[in-house]
């Protein structure tokens, strides 16, 4: 099976002469089904650059962004849309969500907009409610329900129709640490189901959660960190009284 | 192999072995060898406990009047007393005096002494004067390493079970918000540094 996203010597720079500007430099990274890969960087790093190149959002100076198979330099605007809405979902800090409408009605959207016949939209929205645990909410508008439960929403959005690759941009970036964590537990859930996710974020604690990070530093790839080994715990788990084990 | 544990022992204040051993006796009274694992199963395997630690804080402790030592105990776990076994058999038992140290310790606030002596802390003053170390690399080497640890840390919390596993969780998130501390701090002597580099 094809890498989910391939870049090969991606690159992306503004201006020229004097005034040129290279936001990522030549970069190569992939991300394989059933990965999670986070990347993390200061603010101007290219982080965010790096994300809207591989969604489409702008096109590479140089270099090929491979997505499910498809050069994106390939596809025209009305190829990259229907990329995004097969394919591709994203999850934004900013929520995003349309104020007037419920959560179903929400998660629904992108598939109508596709064309689908609303029974069916229905449906796979339930069942994309269903996967973040937002199924007795369903009916709720944004307005009603909490920072956490709106960002699960918007990732029931991302996920509907099994779009199976995921760009996540500081995802948790607005929510407490409770919630943040179950955004991530929801990501991996996603990857360890064979789907893949590319996640930007200045959180060491989420970015922790992610099969590899890769660090960014001045638009280069300089550093990529998996899990180590340890630690090493002689007990997997404490026991709840003493002398009970 | 040197595992995490042996350096994780070296590090467990002795006030916490103190109060760690007042707070299983409060349990039940019980032996030093008993009270060894009780004390590493509790905390998650992560503090080992050296077995002559164990026994010279109980001497303190009796000295000090807050355990009381006894023998032979017949602790469920142990079974019939031994006469063989004897010599190791001598039992503790909480007094009324260890209690209230312990209800006084559980309800104190934690407040360090002083800065600790961190090797990290030291290695990165020290680099930045160090005219041929290079400070941004040093402060990625061991933002990868910790990130990696955080990772490994990550994947127990994912494994772990909410409902059975509170303790153990607990004692994931402490690892793990201490780990996302320190990247923050390297991040943000990094800043500094490139504020530093523009201005200079």
């Amino acid at each position: 099976m094809a890498d989910a996203i391939r870049l090969e010597a991606t690159t992306r720079s503004f201006g020229s002469g004097h005034t040129l500007v290279v936001a990522l430099h030549p970069t190569d990274l992939t991300v394989g089904d059933g990965e999670l890969v986070a990347v993390m960087g200061p603010s101007g790093s290219g982080k965010t650059t790096l994300l809207a190149l591989v969604g489409g959002l702008d096109r590479p100076t140089g270099g090929r962004v491979v997505v499910s198979g498809q050069d994106l330099a390939t596809l025209d605007a009305r190829g990259l849309a229907v990329l995004r809405r097969r394919t591709v979902g994203y999850v934004f800090q900013e929520l995003n969500l349309l104020s007037g409408l419920t959560a179903r009605e929400n998660v629904t959207l992108p598939l109508e907009l596709d064309g689908a016949q609303l029974a069916g939209a229905r449906k796979a929205a339930d069942e994309a409610l269903a996967s973040v645990e937002m199924t007795e909410l369903a009916d709720r508008f944004p307005d009603d329900l909490s920072g956490g439960e709106q960002q699960r929403v918007a990732i029931a959005r991302a996920m509907v129709g099994g779009r199976r690759i995921l760009l996540a941009d500081e995802p948790t970036g607005a929510l407490d640490s409770m919630n943040g964590e179950t955004v991530m537990r929801l990501l991996r859930r996603h990857c360890d189901n064979g789907g893949a996710a590319l996640l930007v974020t200045h959180d060491a604690a989420h970015a922790a959660w992610a099969d590899r990070v890769v660090f960014l530093r001045d638009g280069r790839i300089v550093d990529e960190s998996r899990p180590a080994p340890g630690p090493e715990f002689s007990v997997d788990r404490p026991v709840p009284a003493l002398g009970a084990a | 192999m040197m595992v995490a544990s042996e350096a994780w022992s070296r590090r467990v204040p002795s006030v916490s072995v103190r109060f760690g051993l007042l707070a299983l006796l409060a349990e039940q009274p019980t032996h030093g060898y008993q009270l060894k694992t009780a004390f590493e199963r509790r905390t998650g395997g992560s503090w080992a406990l050296n077995i002559g630690q164990v026994y010279t804080t109980l001497q303190r402790l009796e000295r000090d009047g807050l355990v009381r030592s006894e023998r032979p105990i017949h602790a469920a776990a142990e079974g019939p007393p031994d006469d063989s076994r004897t010599s190791d058999r001598t039992g503790y038992r909480i007094t009324a005096a260890g209690r209230e140290q312990l209800e006084t310790w559980f309800a104190s606030p934690v407040v360090p002494d002083g800065p600790a002596r961190d090797e990290l802390t030291i290695k990165v003053l020290l680099a930045i004067a160090a005219s041929d170390v290079e400070v941004t690399e040093v402060l990625q080497r061991q933002r990868s390493a910790t990130l990696a640890q955080l990772q490994a840390y990550t994947r127990r919390k994912a494994q772990a079970d909410p409902e059975r596993d509170l303790a153990w969780l607990m004692l994931l998130d402490a690892l793990i918000f201490k780990a996302e501390a320190e990247v923050r701090w390297l991040d943000a002597c990094e800043a500094r540094i490139r504020r530093h580099a523009r201005r200079a």
